[in-house]
């Protein structure tokens, strides 16, 4: 706390026009905070789903499963969108790799 | 020799070929397997499915599954026969012992720890099926988003 307000001193001092845009940006901060912004300060903590549902082996032939990360471009959709740990993941990503190979999913999408 | 290992092979058979082609194929698949000293364990017919992309200007194939109990040598020798057939468009050998044993091992790891931490808790070893899981708690996230908000 002491080495935040020491900081923002001395800025105050070199650059004054500085401090006080930034003061601006943190009211703008607050005004939109209390309208329709709240959502995104509280961010919902992402779980991975093999663990959360308790799925040992990601097979390649669940494409109903592998579907749901294989988004629009047909990609594999990254850990830090789905929230897969990285065992998970990993083996996620050779299921999806061998699906492809028997077309069972897109290796790009048309 | 150890234990035989277990692989699965997936091929795809063109979609304008007639059903007998497609149990020649099957048949031939069995012959091979028998004669390298390997066991088909299962054989599962998928029938036909849309690819979902193009191999050789087919929209469509006819996906056929074996799970085959052998060694390296055996499937080797598939491999390059299902490459020589042109009516097999695609085919796919994994094997999938190691894996599943390792899986069917953290299974039940899973299962011993929960049936021990239940009965320290005084609890039956296999949940019921009425119980409340801590995630199925709904709407309390709510009223925490208010509070953050607040401080």
């Amino acid at each position: 706390m002491a080495f935040g307000a020491k900081k923002s001193g001395s800025g105050g001092r070199g650059r004054g026009g500085s401090s006080s845009r930034t003061g601006g940006a943190a009211g703008t901060g607050d005004r939109a905070g209390a309208g329709g912004q709240r959502r995104s300060l509280f961010r919902r903590r992402k779980v991975c789903k093999f663990c959360a549902d308790k799925i040992d082996d990601i097979n390649y032939k669940d494409v109903k499963l592998l579907q749901g990360f294989v988004p629009e471009r047909a990609k594999v959709l990254p850990r830090r969108i789905s929230g897969t740990c990285a065992k998970h993941q990993r083996k996620l990503r050779v299921a999806i790799m061998r699906a492809r190979v028997l077309a069972l999913l897109p290796y790009a999408a048309e | 020799m150890s234990a035989p290992r277990r692989y699965e092979l997936v091929y795809i058979v063109t979609p304008d070929a007639p059903e007998e082609q497609v149990a020649a194929i099957h048949e031939q698949v069995d012959q091979t397997v028998q004669k390298m000293g390997g066991t088909l364990e299962k054989s599962e017919n998928w029938g036909r499915r849309k690819l979902a992309y193009e191999i050789q200007h087919h929209k469509d194939g006819v996906y056929v599954l074996e799970v085959i109990l052998g060694g390296g040598e055996l499937m080797k020798e598939l491999d390059r026969k299902l490459k020589v057939i042109d009516q097999v468009i695609r085919h796919l050998v994994v094997r999938v012992d190691e894996e599943q044993s390792v899986a069917d091992r953290t299974r039940s790891r899973r299962q011993n720890t929960q049936a021990r931490r239940r009965t320290a808790r005084g609890l039956p070893p296999v949940p019921t099926e009425g119980e409340r899981r801590r995630g199925d708690s709904g709407d309390d996230d709510g009223g925490d988003v208010g509070l953050e908000a607040e401080i």
